[in-house]
């Protein structure tokens, strides 16, 4: 089962490495792993989304909560979670293709970063299931490069995780 | 206390002191000469040892000794990396060790420099926590934070890495006298309702046991696990790591469990119908959950809330330290008796079956039976000392046969299963405490793994005794290979091997042969009586085992 843990941290250095070392260490697969500084520098948060049944999950809470730099670990349920995720996505556009792909930006909400005489670079920002099918919109127009940030998540309602 | 000018070197010695270190066993190199020539001022003895490795574990042994972290010291590069295994080995086993590393000078340090080694990155799985010191100006608050992490909560290595420029760099320093970390909060008391709880329980058994961990011992916990072991009439078994946490000749203990335990300890799981892990992880090489009958209730009291439920279910969890909760589920009971569940163990431990089968029979008398050595040993001691033992046969052995009060400490390597440990960590434990008598109980692996440390023995004086037992094999891997490989013997015989006797003379160390029972006997009372290092090469049967049929 897939679970998205949301984790506080010192922003300290080697405070990553930490982290993945664990999970590589102990077997856990990581599914995404996305991290940024939060409204205070000197804390980050980390999502995870990591692969794992009850058991592992717990172990994977445990031991990230044994890590000195680790401040907050939380696990949400599915269905209190408000997931994103960023996709940049560059096809293959002839000048033809071009409205179809514009109507396809249209309908799925996607923006079109950049465009040059042979491709676009669409720019979508959902949760995984929307990108996929996003993704697979776009394969038939021949996908030359994508990237994506992994899960970004917050709790749903006024509950918030804070120091 | 204001702040004063002083080289970081000056201010690692300063905190070092602050925090009431006495030696430290340490190795040299151009990236640690700083801090080295800093301690020339100071009341600090400095050991030097003849390997990186066995700094560490002399350390380790140390903090066992003292309760409080201990430190290792050595420079960057391979002197770091030879840091590794006893790093692991404390980590495993729960020992709270600071190493400290020199590292190259800042401006070179990830360009591959000459004895650089990303020595933080290395231990990253290995420690409890690591820093690598950038700012000159952090080095009091990383000291200071070092020896709390280290020492609380589950203690264990940090590991402190320390740039030569760094190192020579002029701060205004000041101790902190305190240390606040946020994400940083060992549980302490137990929950007050689970305590209730899981005295509920033990009222309701009729037969309850105590496995013991290490974690009893860590804890300074002995005192306690006897009065409740006493008051409420439970018997004791104990893990590896958990030998001496009761006296082993107490009427209520009845050995150690696990892959290698004794007839009854093994009964004594199997049979129990409550089981209170005190301070133990519950390994696999101590006790498989199949082991642990299904109806069962276990109570697991550890400080480590990860080892909860990690290898065995759980009924009733308990986390905080092992001497406050002992204490205070002591409070929640009143005296209470289990006569006929003790008398059942007892029999089987009086049984003739027991002794056959931890091999105290059928031996061949041609040489020194090591169990029944290790027993003379023993009595031959007095009751305050220190039995270090390596890995392999001996090991086993020495965790089955050894007898220790109150007083006694049985240090051994039992999470790693590091070879050549004795030694050193004899080497670490006299220098902790004079008093006690220390004796390292060696293979003739492991010895050769680690004989140099007889040197550092000598050079500062370090008063220790040394058993080495000689069967020309790495004996347990031999009795492996007879056992699973249809006796295809290999990588074991160990030719070449040297006498004992005769290296120890080479360091200036008396001692004598033993090839017999009778000759052991007194062999060990004039090596206790010996006020000088003295080493009894012990010959042992090569066909010795040390698993129970």
């Amino acid at each position: 089962m897939k679970h998205t843990i949301s984790i506080l941290v010192e922003n300290n250095a080697g405070v990553l490495a930490r982290i993945s070392g664990l999970f590589a260490r102990r077997g856990f697969n990581i599914h995404s792993l996305a991290v940024g500084v939060t409204d205070d520098e000197k804390v980050s948060r980390v999502t995870i989304v990591a692969n794992g049944d009850d058991y592992t999950l717990e172990q994977i809470e445990k031991q990230l909560n044994k890590l000195i730099d680790v401040i907050k670990v939380r696990t949400v349920k599915p269905d209190e979670l408000l997931e994103r995720e960023l996709i940049l996505v560059k096809v293959s556009c002839t000048a033809q293709q071009r409205h179809e792909l514009i109507s396809i930006a249209k309908i799925t909400q996607a923006k079109i970063s950049d465009t040059s005489v042979d491709s676009m670079t669409l720019e979508l920002s959902d949760s995984q299931p929307q990108l996929e099918n996003f993704q697979e919109l776009l394969r038939p127009y021949g996908i030359k490069e994508i990237v994506r940030t992994g899960t970004i998540a917050i709790q749903k309602g006024s509950a918030s995780l804070r120091i | 206390m204001a702040k004063e000018k002083m080289t970081v070197a000056a201010a690692m010695v300063k905190a070092l002191e602050k925090e009431g270190i006495k030696h430290i066993f340490g190795y040299p190199g151009a990236a640690i000469c700083p801090f080295f020539d800093e301690l020339l001022h100071s009341e600090i003895k400095s050991i030097l040892v003849r390997h990186e490795v066995n700094g560490g574990h002399a350390a380790g042994a140390y903090a066992r000794v003292t309760g409080k972290p201990a430190v290792c010291v050595a420079t960057s590069g391979p002197g770091a990396t030879n840091l590794i295994t006893a790093v692991a080995s404390a980590h495993m086993d729960s020992i709270p060790i600071i190493a400290i590393t020199g590292q190259v000078v800042s401006s070179l340090v990830g360009r591959d420099a000459f004895q650089e080694a990303d020595i933080t990155g290395a231990c990253e799985p290995f420690v409890k926590h690591s820093y690598l010191v950038k700012n000159a100006e952090s080095i009091g608050e990383v000291i200071k934070k070092a020896f709390y992490i280290a020492g609380t909560g589950r203690p264990g290595p940090v590991l402190i890495d320390v740039p030569m420029d760094i190192q020579k760099q002029e701060i205004e320093f000041e101790y902190p006298e305190t240390v606040e970390i946020r994400s940083y909060k060992p549980s302490f008391s137990g929950n007050k309702l689970q305590i209730k709880k899981a005295a509920e329980a033990l009222r309701n058994s009729s037969k309850p046991l105590i496995c013991a961990g290490g974690g009893v011992i860590a804890a300074m916990a002995r005192e306690e696990l006897r009065r409740l072991s006493e008051m409420c009439d439970i018997p004791v078994v104990s893990t590896m790591m958990g030998i001496g946490a009761i006296s082993t000749e107490h009427r209520n203990y009845y050995g150690m469990i696990g892959v290698f335990g004794v007839t009854t300890a093994k009964l004594a799981l199997k049979e129990c119908d409550l089981l209170i892990v005190l301070g133990a992880r519950m390994s696999d090489r101590s006790v498989t959950d199949s082991e642990v009958f299904e109806g069962t209730t276990v109570i697991h009291i550890d400080v480590d809330p990860a080892e909860i439920g990690k290898n065995s279910r759980v009924n009733i969890p308990i986390v905080g330290d092992v001497k406050k909760i002992t204490e205070q589920f002591t409070e929640e009971l009143n005296d209470m008796k289990h006569t006929e569940w003790q008398d059942m163990l007892r029999q089987s431990r009086l049984s003739g079956g027991e002794k056959a089968a931890d091999g105290l029979c059928c031996h061949n008398a041609a040489y020194v039976n090591p169990k029944s050595f290790i027993k003379a040993l023993c009595a031959a001691l007095p009751s305050k000392c220190v039995i270090c033992s390596d890995v392999g046969s001996n090991q086993i052995w020495a965790a089955n046969n050894v007898e220790l009060t109150e007083e006694g400490l049985f240090i051994t390597s039992g999470g790693m299963g590091t070879m050549g440990y004795a030694l050193p960590a004899a080497v670490g434990a006299k220098t902790a405490d004079g008093s006690a008598e220390v004796v390292a109980l060696c293979g003739d692996g492991s010895f050769q793994m680690c004989f140099m440390e007889l040197a550092t023995a000598i050079q500062h004086n370090i008063n220790i005794k040394i058993a080495v037992f000689v069967n020309n094999y790495l004996g347990m891997v031999r009795e492996l290979q007879d056992n699973n490989y249809s006796g295809r013997r290999t990588m074991v015989d160990l030719s070449g091997s040297p006498d004992f006797l005769k290296l120890a003379e080479a360091y200036g160390i008396a001692g004598e042969t033993v090839y017999t029972d009778k000759e052991a006997e007194s062999a060990v009372k004039r090596m206790a009586d010996s006020d000088k290092p003295y080493l009894l090469q012990v010959m042992v049967d090569p066909t010795e085992k040390s698993l129970i049929e």
